[in-house]
Parts: C-alpha cells; structure tokens; sequence
C-alpha cells in the first residue's frame, strides 16, 4: 500500500511540478502540500487524470492554528473507486486570504465550502450561495475556531411572558471547567497553590 | 402573495391594473418540515413547487446540530467516544468503529483477535439494525404501515443484545481503543446464533408484504433514479452507490478489522432506482445474518482477552484489587486519559449509510486537536436538489427514506 501511494505521489510531483510543493506518506496515506492559486487545476487533474481518476470528493475541512501566520490548514480528501485509492490535500491558508472554490469540478463541495464557512469564516471565491449552513439564522462567530469558547456566547430559551423565543448571553452556573492534566513533573507553566509562599521564604 | 395575487387593484380613476393570464400563475413555496413525519428528523425542505412538481428543493439542516467537533476538542479520547453513538443513533456501535480505528491507526495498537470478531459481530448486528428501519420506516412513508411494526419486533431484539453486551440500548460506548468494553458470555453468542437462524424467516415475511407490492412499486420504481456519474459527481457512498451497480464496499474493497475472512456477497442494483436500493438493503441484511453466524462460530472458538492491554486500556478489575500500579493506571487512564502521538489520520468505515470517516488531527496530549466526523448522509441530502428535481412532491418521501437521513450524523 504504501509502494504505491509513494509511487504516486512521486509521479504528481513529476507531472505536476508547478503545483505540488511537498508530499508526504504517513499512516498509509498520502498527503500532498499545494498552492491555494494553484488548488482549482490540480483537483481538476487528479479528476481526469487515468493513474489517479480521484473522482469522489469524500470530504473538506479545515484545521485552526492560531499561533501560525499561515492560520488554517484547508485539507481535501478525495477517493477513487477505480483505483482503489484516497489522497489528501492540505493547503495552508492565512486569515485574510480567500480559498479558491473546486465546485466547478466537484458539485459536492457546495455544502463542505458552505460548513467551513459557516465553522472557521474562510471564504470561498466562485461560490454561488455562501451561506450559513450548521449554525442558527443569525448566528454570530466561528464556532471551530480555537479562539471561540465552547461554551458559545449566547443561549436560547423560550420566554413565558414575551411569547417567543429568546437570545441572552450566557450564564453558567457554575464556571466551565476545562483541565489541564499536565503534571508539574512534565513541565506544567502555571505556579501550584502554595507554591509562591516557597519563594517568599528565600 | 406566494400563491399569486388574487386581488384586483382598482386606482382613482376607476382604471384597474392590467392583467394577463401567466401573471396569475406563480411557483409554490413550501416547508416541507421541520416536523413532517417523512422528514426523518429535523429536515427542514423548502421546495418550489410547480403544481406538483418539484422544482427546486433547498434542504435547510442544522437544527440538530449539537456542536459534536468543538465539544470533542475538549474532551479525552475516551470521553469523545459515546459522542459516536450519538451521531448516527440508528446503528451506534458503527461509528464508534471509526474513532476506534482512528485512534488504533495512530497509536499502532494491535487489536486482539477475539475483539476483533466481536467488533464485526456488533458492527453487522448495527447493520441489520440500520436497514431494518429504514426499509420499514421508508415503506410507511410510501403507505404501508405493517412493515415498521414487524421490524420493530425485531429491532427490539437487537438491542436486546446491544444491552446484554454493554448494558444500554442506543448509547453503547461498547467499542474502545484497543479492543471492547466487555467481553461476551457465552449464552449470549448462542441467542444471537439462534436469532439469526430464525431472522431470515422474518425477513421473507417483510418482503413478502413489499417486493411485489404494487403500490410500494408504484411509489418507488423509477423514482430517484441515481447514475454512475452522479455517484461520483455528488460524492456518494453505502447503498445510494450499489443500487446503481457499483460493487462498491469498503469492507471489501479496503477490508479493515478482520472483514476479509469473512464469506459474503455484495448485493447491487440495476436501475439505481429507490426499488432498487430496497432491494439492496434487503439483500445485505440478509449477508450481514450469514457474517453473523459465521462470527458466532468463530467466537464459540477463539477465547482470549478482548482489549489489548497497556496504557490505552483499562487493567482488569482483578488486577486493580491487589496491584498498586493497576490502580494508579486505572486512575490515570480514567481522569487523563491516554495520550496519542502527534499525527492526522482518516479512518473509514462502511457505515450501513456509506462511508462514515473521521479525520483526526493529534497534538501529542490527551485530547483531539481537531476531529472531523465524515457523514455519508451530509452528501446525500446535499445532492436533494439534484435528484428530486422534477419529481413529483409526494416522491419526495420515498427519496429521502432510500437516502437514509439521520441528522444526528447530518447536523452533528
């Protein structure tokens, strides 16, 4: 399995140069690094293409790295029945950047483009109806990014007296509890309770 | 003002407004959902209608969506996997699968072989499961009403055997990285063979009230008809791509656990019409028995543990009682929770909907960097607009219950 994904992406980087920046196999699976501008064309080649025939779009995501210039990781996955094989395509984008749309090639990215929108706020050029998709009408943010809280920052319920249903912000009764489990004898950066009488002493 | 203006407007000067016949004539809008009993959950469809054609068909979805991605990202391996059943509820333990697999692939963790039969076992009786609502539930949608009653019996029993395995009906958490929970006893392999002797009869029983039914043809022969080029246009999987003959099965064509001992067929359609795919569910139903069987002779057989044991796992209770070391593990492994080298996978599994994928992106530390849960039903449904266009408003219940919808997996 592995022989032959090498083999492929050895032949992508031959007969596609101007595209692929770098290839990888790890897990039996092959990962190729392209280009955003270069994204459109080279989905189109692994479409048509006899040795790859990747004709089913199996999936989109993206992937959030805040501390990176380059923010978001957009990954495709893309299946062939024909030959038996999958590839994954991880182009690398930053917050201010627009991602080429490939729903001139595969129709079913629509509501993939759609999700990572509607998730990470990466905008999608070429696309017809780029609308929420997961989220409520209305809803503010994106939710996938790191920098949103799980807890989200409105709740909903349905009020008694107006009649309707309400937006608020959120009140937790009790604080979100998120743990760390890093152990102080791992390298943990926080100071413990008690620890910063230790230093008082000296 | 959506079904054309009936009112005639006069003006001061006793002129009207000048009218021809085509104004009167306007598409109609409406809502099929988001709580029509055929909409299988939360759909919400605003359909176009041209009398009683569909003209256009925009599925608005997320009214279940839970936030399953953002939530995972904060929880442990282990605590993330009864999201799964939460997921597509209709077969639960088949989505476990795929974290499973995930999970395993990245850690190279080698599943025991007696887990590994009880993971197809479970993942068949998820199958049958599966198919057995929706061919019923579909049939109800196109009139029949006997169908779904008999299936339920027979549901009922299965998820007898989802509790005897793990002690809940729905919401499994059976299946863990490295193996399952607990292993099976004895008696319970015997019922399930004996189950599984007598299913078949049931199942002749359903189809002898649909296969030649006339009205159950009526409403879905010709209907939905789906091509190869749709398949691979709109990207989909499971039933949706056999019924139209591709001998298309992941447990075949990339063989995972240990599928490719087993001995079955893969059924395919002619017309990749709706009929058809009812044919194709009936028929893996029937296979999904004969794997059933042929993993209950095996388990009679091969003993052994059923969880691979090490960090990832629990030790046993016996051990926990008198070794410290067990203890302080088991302490870890349930507060922590393991660690998972850094690295991203896909990892699939031929749901009984289609390909159910997860793509994991590890950090290192004890919680998914990133998760993304792939639903066969998220592209089926998408594809809505480009298969009932055209038909009639009432196909439009026959196509979604032989696309096999369920938002928990959709709207996630």
């Amino acid at each position: 399995m592995t022989e032959a994904l090498n083999e492929l992406g050895a032949l992508l980087e031959a007969k596609r140069n101007d595209c692929v920046l770098s290839w990888e196999v790890t897990h039996d699976e092959l990962t190729v690094t392209v280009a955003p501008s270069s994204l459109v064309t080279f989905v189109e080649f692994l479409k048509t293409d006899q040795a790859c025939k990747f004709s089913s779009l199996v999936d989109i995501t993206a992937v959030d790295y805040p501390s990176r210039a380059k923010r978001f990781d957009v990954v495709y996955h893309f299946l062939s029945m024909y030959q038996n094989h999958r590839i994954r395509l991880r182009v690398q984008i930053r917050e201010d950047e627009m991602m080429p749309s490939i729903l001139s090639v595969h129709p079913s990215a629509n509501w993939f483009e759609r999700e990572i929108f509607d998730m990470f706020g990466i905008l999608f050029s070429g696309h017809p109806d780029l609308r929420r998709i997961l989220t409520d009408y209305g809803f503010r943010g994106y939710p996938l990014r790191k920098d949103f809280p799980t807890t989200g920052y409105t709740e909903v319920r349905y009020d008694e007296v107006q009649k309707r249903v309400v937006y608020e912000p959120v009140k937790l009764v009790q604080e979100y509890r998120q743990f760390d489990f890093m152990s102080p004898w791992e390298g943990a950066q926080y100071i413990l309770p008690g620890d910063e009488k230790k230093e008082e002493a000296k | 003002m959506m079904d054309g203006n009936i009112r005639t407007n006069t003006y001061d000067d006793g002129s009207t407004d000048a009218a021809t016949d085509e104004q009167q004539i306007r598409n109609f809008n409406i809502n099929f959902g988001p709580q029509h009993p055929a909409a299988h959950g939360v759909l919400r469809l605003v359909l176009e209608l041209d009398g009683e054609i569909v003209e256009r068909c925009d599925p608005h979805i997320g009214l279940l969506h839970r936030g399953t991605e953002k939530l995972m990202e904060s929880r442990t391996y282990l605590q993330n996997l009864p999201y799964f059943d939460r997921l597509d509820y209709v077969a639960p333990m088949n989505q476990e699968h795929a974290w499973c697999l995930a999970i395993e692939k990245l850690t190279g963790t080698e599943v025991p072989r007696r887990a590994s039969l009880i993971r197809v076992l479970y993942s068949e009786i998820g199958r049958v499961l599966n198919h057995l609502l929706n061919v019923t539930t579909q049939a109800m949608d196109v009139g029949a009403l006997t169908p779904p009653l008999w299936g339920f019996e027979e549901r009922e029993k299965l998820m007898v055997f989802y509790e005897r395995a793990c002690g809940a009906r729905l919401h499994a958490a059976y299946f863990r990285p490295g193996g399952v929970h607990q292993d099976l006893p004895d008696q319970l392999i015997e019922d399930i063979d004996t189950w599984a002797v007598e299913f078949p009869k049931i199942l002749a029983d359903i189809d002898g009230l649909l296969t030649e039914n006339r009205i159950f043809k009526q409403r879905n022969a010709d209907i939905g008809i789906v091509t190869e080029e749709d398949i691979q246009e709109w990207g989909f999987s499971g039933v949706m791509v056999r019924g139209s003959g591709l001998a298309w099965d992941l447990r075949r064509s990339q063989p995972y656990e240990c599928y490719d001992e087993f001995e079955f067929q893969i059924p395919v359609g002619k017309n990749g019409d709706c009929y058809d795919r009812y044919l194709c569910r009936m028929e893996e139903m029937r296979q999904s028995t004969s794997i059933i069987r042929q993993a209950c002779e095996k388990l009679r057989h091969e003993k052994g543990d059923v969880m691979a044991r090490g960090k990832m796992t629990p030790p046993t209770r016996g051990e926990m009682k008198t070794s410290m070391e067990s203890l302080i593990h088991h302490f870890k492994l349930y507060t922590e929770g393991f660690h998972v080298p850094a690295g991203e996978v896909y990892a699939a599994v031929e749901a009984p909907k289609g390909e159910f994928g997860v793509y994991l992106v590890a950090d290192g530390s004890n919680k998914p960097y990133r998760a993304k849960l792939r639903a066969p039903g998220f592209l089926h449904l998408q594809a809505m607009d480009h298969v009932a266009g055209g038909h009639q408003l009432a196909d439009v219940a026959a196509i979604i219950g032989t696309m096999d919808v369920v938002f928990g997996e959709i709207d996630r």
